[in-house]
């Protein structure tokens, strides 16, 4: 059975007068239609720019290096700039890390909303209006009406955020991603973009990638989790199965590095050290000077991903 | 009982933003009115900790906990009330009379990469507090306290020549820390301190909090919105909502029965790994803004329990038999069910 997006052993380099740096390392990913997929890891370990990668739009010096990415049965990461603007925005949507990244300051919501459909349609500037009126319904924003006529400065966060939604989500997208989406937002406006999220997946059969550090979210949100490391996925598989039976180290670290994984006041797991930098990726497995497990191959070769006892994914030599 | 290291009593901050003379008129019932814009940030809070217990203050953006924080460290003159450090006032004191407390009050701040200046080394950013506070100490003196720090707090002492942008985010905050400890400071007010870091990082510097704290009998007041970390390293924990407190109580009872409706709304949207979402409370409408603050309890047009009670007059801290503070009437009559 073929997925809805596809990534092939993507390669994605950036070209830096020192020499070239690999951000991602040879990813491999599916998303079939409805699916919700957790991508996690820590700063800088190449969910954005994996994110970027499925709308290219990675920012210079990046460009993709090796490998595919297959949507809809259309090898889309060959795609020309202007082929990509029917997928980008219209049938794949990201909602940005940087919220400003999409909504533009001097321009009312509506503005941009309709802006954005006419882009996109062959419809009138009515029924246009009626779409964008339809959607901020959608993420239940209060008022609708005197929205269009606002800027984005005049909103509460938590507003400005189901309105950055509702702009993914005029063009009906098959898939949405969205990177950190509630990581500036308070715990009870989180609950409920994540709430709203969720409901969009299950009601609309939409496709999400959910990208965040916070697993204690992606667990609650998605179905399968892939868990990122120095730009490489090193453990996937369904949520549940990856949260309770996790079996790479740096997966069960992350884990108990969560206060709540423990009684109060206990000494929290820690990961020693700290991520490479990616002009340093250390020789063999990239973890293993952090790794509590490692063996001597760790310091020479690079794991394959191999199928776990529990029927996960994870590249660990132990494995 | 034996006198609280720190008390905070009946502080109000608020800040006046009022622009120009031009700013200030106001049209109102056919008059120009002359009127000022405060920012209601902290109003009638009241707190007290013990020597080496974590006080942690929790609650959502712009509640106050910063404002409060920088009362405390002396930083913002409060409107009134006052601020007692082992039973001494300390909110009025000039700055000469202040620098003892100075040296025993260390204020760790979120953002490891504006605190730090980035100009000095960090054997230079350890050795200045060092050499103000004790000036006849002697420069080896010096030197093994900035090494025996840097040791402490897991930063390789080889490294002391280096600035703070050859460090990561979590090996800066360790240096925060060690700058905050350098003066064997009683008290340590921390202000978000791990929220930039990533968990892996996080873990480590909240161990070293609390290893220290332990081994030192140091006392914290912590603030933070994350409630994961605040469950994990408190003593007692106090939740505010747009300046006002609204609930206090030890940590495990008010984790395990909030009573604050507000408590209750907050405690239920942290995401827990490994749950799937169960439905959290959810809240009606928005913060309102510190500007007009809610008649009543502050919390009313927010809250499902609210009745034209709640609307008109302000709420009272009780204590509960369990020894939970709340400020909610609905808890005082019984209409919450706890
Ligand atoms: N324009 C660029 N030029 C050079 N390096 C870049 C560029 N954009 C990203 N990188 C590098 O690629 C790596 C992956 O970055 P990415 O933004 O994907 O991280 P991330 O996992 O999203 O992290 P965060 O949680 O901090 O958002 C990082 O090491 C980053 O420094
Ligand atoms: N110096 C100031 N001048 C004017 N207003 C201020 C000042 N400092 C804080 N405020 C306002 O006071 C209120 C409380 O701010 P404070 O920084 O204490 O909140 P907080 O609880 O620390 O929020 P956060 O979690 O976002 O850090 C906010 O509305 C803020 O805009
Ligand atoms: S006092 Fe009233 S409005 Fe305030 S929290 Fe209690 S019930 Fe709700
Ligand atoms: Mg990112
Ligand atoms: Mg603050």
């Amino acid at each position: 059975m073929s997925h809805l997006l596809e990534l092939h052993d993507l390669e994605v380099k950036f070209a830096l007068r020192t020499g070239d740096i690999i951000a991602i390392d040879g990813v491999d990913l599916t998303l079939d239609k409805g699916e919700t997929l957790g991508l996690v890891g820590e700063s800088g370990a190449g969910k954005s720019v994996t994110g970027f990668s499925i709308i290219n739009l990675i920012s210079k010096p990046g460009y993709i290096s090796k490998g595919k990415i297959i949507f809809d049965g259309e090898v889309i990461s060959s795609f020309s700039d202007e082929k990509m603007r029917e997928i980008r925005g219209n049938k794949i949507s990201m909602i940005f890390q940087d919220p400003m990244m999409t909504l533009n300051p001097v321009f009312t919501i509506g503005t941009q909303m309709i802006e954005t459909l006419l882009a996109h349609k062959n419809i009138s500037k009515s029924e246009a209006t009626k779409i964008a009126l339809e959607k901020l319904q959608k993420v239940q924003i209060p008022s609708p009406e005197t929205r269009l006529d606002q800027y984005p400065h005049e909103l509460s966060g938590g507003m400005r955020q189901r309105i950055i939604i509702a702009i993914a989500l005029l063009t009906d997208p098959q898939i949405i991603i969205a990177d950190e989406p509630t990581t500036a937002l308070d715990v009870t406006i989180q609950a409920e973009i994540m709430d709203l999220l969720q409901e969009l997946c299950e009601t609309d059969h939409m496709s999400l990638i959910l990208i965040t550090h916070d697993l204690a979210v992606v667990s609650q949100v998605t179905e399968e989790i892939a868990v990122m490391y120095a730009g490489k996925i090193i453990e996937s598989g369904a949520t549940n199965e990856v949260i309770s039976n996790p079996r790479h180290p740096y997966t069960k670290g992350l884990i108990n590095s969560i206060p709540g994984s423990i009684k109060p006041g206990e000494k929290l797991q820690q990961i020693p050290g700290m991520m490479p930098t990616l002009s340093k990726i250390p020789p063999g497995c990239a973890f293993n000077p952090r790794c509590l497990e490692k063996i001597g191959i760790c310091e020479t070769n690079i794991p394959e991903p191999k199928k776990t006892d529990v029927g996960t994914m994870a590249s660990c030599h132990l494995i | 009982m034996s006198t609280p290291i720190l008390t905070i009593d009946n502080v109000v901050k608020h800040f006046d933003i009022t622009g120009g003379f031009l700013d200030q008129i106001r049209f109102k019932n056919g008059k120009f009115k002359l009127e000022k814009t405060t920012v209601k940030a902290v109003n009638n809070v009241s707190l007290s900790i013990n020597q080496g217990e974590t006080l942690s203050v929790v609650g959502e953006s712009g509640c106050g906990k910063s404002t409060l924080a920088r009362v405390v460290m002396g930083l913002y003159a409060p409107n009134s009330g006052q601020i007692l450090y082992s039973g001494k006032r300390i909110d009025n004191l000039s700055h000469k009379e202040m620098l003892p407390f100075r040296k025993k009050m260390q204020m760790i701040f979120q953002d490891p990469y504006a605190s730090l200046n980035p100009r000095k080394t960090v054997q230079r950013t350890l050795e200045e507090p060092l050499r103000f506070h004790n000036p006849k100490m002697s420069s080896k003196k010096i030197y093994d306290k900035i090494e025996e720090i840097m040791e402490q707090v897991g930063v390789d002492p080889a490294w002391a020549k280096r600035f703070p942008h050859e460090f990561s985010g979590g090996q800066r905050q360790r240096i925060s820390i060690a700058r905050g400890l350098i003066l064997d400071p009683e008290l340590i007010v921390a202000d978000e301190p791990v929220s930039a870091l990533d968990v892996s990082i996080q873990a480590q510097i909240l161990n070293l909090l609390m290893e220290t704290g332990k081994k030192r009998r140091l006392t914290y007041l912590f603030i933070t919105h994350d409630l994961s970390v605040v469950q994990h390293i408190s003593t007692n924990v106090a939740v505010m909502y747009l300046g006002n407190l609204c609930e206090l109580a030890d940590s495990g009872t008010l984790f395990e029965n909030p009573r604050h409706p507000y408590t209750k709304a907050l405690l239920s949207a942290i995401p827990k790994i490994g749950e799937t979402s169960e439905k959290h409370i959810k809240l009606k409408g928005e913060v309102p803004t510190p500007i007009h603050l809610p008649s009543g309890c502050v919390f009313h047009d927010r809250c499902v329990h609210a009745n034209e009670r709640c609307v008109n007059q302000i709420p009272e801290l009780l204590t509960l038999d369990n020894g939970t503070c709340v400020a909610c009437h609905a808890v005082e009559e019984n209409r919450v069910i706890s």
